[in-house]
């Protein structure tokens, strides 16, 4: 990748992530870890892949974004307030009465969510059903999902995996966080969903593997993903549950629980170091 | 009364979504291995290209349905009422209901007369269910003239819409000439003063029959037919509460949560009188041919006749 990409990418990475702590923080509840790990993700998403457009947010021709892991919106509304859909100082009203960011995303009312979701293993199909939409149409839209390690022990995201291969939706890419945990704690220690990899290959997806907090790695996936034909994508991203704040990285206590004044501080403090180095 | 034809509301589902693929080239219908039992292979067969099938997979089929509804389309999503609103409640609830999306629910094979099938099948509950969700319509047609007025309703309506339609042949007493289907409207079939026998389904021609034989011992009963049973006619049940003073009706639907349940909440809170609701009495079905289990569990003429000369006489 381009270094000055790579680099206003991992600026705005990290802006997203004070965003979500911000949001958190102010909500006094919500889930950090799993949004933190999806930060590069979406960031590269939205600042390099998707056409989508903050000034018409509905124009039917944009390509889709489901984040299937809707517990992990403080991330989504980030990323859509730093892209320009509604101002970022909206992040502090987060989880509170009379605000449009509800605890799990909201179509009806939050500008640049395409799906509501929020009950795990339901995104996908609503993004299988998007993705069928287009080929239906003749539409060149491409339609991404988000869904957790966790959440693919669902049941029905297996029905929608199955669905989308059988009806070849090779505009379809999930990536699967794989930051390695859940609430109850290890994914391989409450009901192991491994070998993910060879899972989705079975059900006849195209698999490519991809470090989540790597831009390099990150294009790298999303390029090669383009490329499929007859298949939908599952890119697999290795990533660390609280990524880049040093006391919630690899924590499960951080997947649903909002940090006290003096961890914010501490929180929002490593932030604006890393955002400092990297602006030189 | 004269011998009237008889067919299922199913083939009248998939017959009108064949009719009116022409009309609306936005409708599409999707099934979950079903196509054959819903009627939709109708459908299926003339237009290939915006019939999906989902497999054995009713979650994932509400999913898509959902999926497709933002991008413009207007999906059928069909299966028996069962696994349309009992297995997939959830997801019709969050993916369908709480962004309200412009999803059509079409649950075939509803109720007791599902027949041989048994309990596993016969799906009671599925108007309880799906009235909770809030913004969702809730038809429940009682003849082909009805169902196939309401699908037409349903397209044109912008939310999500639940129909719920029968395996059982029932006879069709509306004049496909002259019938007006409006969702949210009841119907008043008969006026009467001494009682209002309300009916929804294949209950209601089971209702125009007993009012008939009820007017034989000299009790005027006024029957109103509630195909939309949410959002419930309310206007109509009050009016017919204080003029009548007692109301019997009548489902083929647990008593709970249905229409005797929708009827009792208007009444209740505006115009409190007795009710008396005829349904699946808090009980699962069993196998048998659907003609006799409706006798079994009082879902007949003769039933409501009973009930309603027990009602009027303790009036």
């Amino acid at each position: 990748m381009d270094e000055l990409l790579k680099k206003q990418l991992q600026i705005t990475a990290c802006k997203v992530r004070m965003g979500i702590i911000e949001g958190v923080y102010n909500a006094k509840s919500g889930h950090p870890g799993g949004s933190l790990s999806i930060a590069d993700t979406l960031t590269y998403l939205y600042f390099n892949k998707l056409n989508v457009y903050p000034e018409n947010p509905t124009l039917p021709d944009r390509d889709r974004f489901v984040l299937s892991k809707g517990h992990t919106a403080p991330a989504l509304y980030s990323v859509l307030a730093h892209r320009g859909f509604f101002p970022v100082e909206e992040l502090k009203t987060l989880r509170h009465i009379g605000s449009r960011l509800q605890g799990h995303p909201d179509m009806k009312h939050i500008p640049g969510v395409d799906m509501s979701t929020g009950s795990l293993g339901q995104g996908i199909s609503a993004a299988c059903g998007m993705a069928l939409s287009a080929k239906l149409s003749s539409y060149t839209y491409k339609v991404y999902a988000i869904l957790g390690d966790g959440e693919i022990e669902e049941g029905q995201v297996w029905e929608a995996a199955m669905f989308a291969a059988h009806n070849k939706l090779d505009n379809l890419t999930a990536i699967i966080d794989n930051n390695g945990l859940q609430i109850d704690g290890k994914i391989s220690d409450v009901c192991s969903p491994y070998p993910i990899d060879e899972k989705f290959r079975a059900f006849g997806w195209h698999v490519i593997t991809m470090d989540a907090h790597d831009f390099d790695s990150i294009e790298k996936a999303f390029n090669e993903a383009e490329t499929v034909m007859n298949q939908p994508v599952a890119i697999i991203q290795t990533s660390v549950k609280g990524k880049g704040v040093s006391f919630m990285e690899n924590q499960v206590s951080w997947h649903g629980s909002a940090p006290n004044a003096e961890q914010y501080e501490q929180a929002m403090a490593e932030l604006r170091a890393q955002l400092k180095e990297l602006e030189g | 009364m004269a011998d009237l034809v008889k067919k299922a509301t199913r083939e009248s589902y998939g017959e009108a979504l064949a009719e009116l693929g022409d009309k609306y080239e936005n409708l599409y219908v999707l099934d979950a291995d079903l196509a054959g039992a819903t009627k939709t292979g109708v459908f299926k067969k003339k237009f290939p290209d915006r019939h999906i099938d989902c497999g054995i997979a009713e979650a994932n089929m509400m999913g898509i349905a959902a999926g497709l509804s933002t991008t413009g389309k207007i999906p059928f999503a069909s299966s028996f009422a069962m696994f349309a609103a009992g297995r997939a409640f959830e997801i019709v609830r969050n993916s369908i209901g709480y962004p309200h999306l412009n999803v059509k629910i079409g649950a075939t094979h509803a109720g007791i007369s599902v027949g041989e099938d048994g309990a596993s099948h016969q799906c009671n509950e599925d108007i309880a269910l799906m009235r909770t969700i809030p913004g969702m319509t809730v038809i429940n047609p009682a003849d082909d003239v009805e169902a196939r007025a309401a699908v037409e309703a349903a397209i044109l309506h912008n939310g999500p819409v639940y129909i719920r339609f029968g395996r059982l042949a029932v006879p069709i007493f509306h004049d496909k000439a002259t019938y007006k289907f409006e969702i949210g409207k009841g119907e008043q079939l008969t006026d009467g003063s001494d009682v209002t026998i309300i009916a929804t389904g294949l209950m209601v021609y089971e209702a125009i029959k007993a009012a008939e034989e009820l007017k034989a011992s000299g009790i005027s009963a006024r029957v109103i037919n509630i195909a939309t049973i949410k959002p419930l006619d309310k206007e109509l049940v009050i009016k017919a509460a204080k003029e009548t003073g007692l109301i019997v009706t009548a489902e083929e639907h647990s008593i709970i949560g249905g229409l005797g349940a929708a009827v009792c909440e208007a009444v209740c809170e505006e115009a409190p009188v007795r009710v008396v609701r005829i349904g699946v009495n808090d009980v699962f079905g069993h196998s048998g041919p659907a003609a006799d289990l409706l006798k079994e569990f009082g879902l007949c003429s003769e039933n409501i006749v009973a009930t309603v000369k027990k009602a009027v006489a303790e009036k």
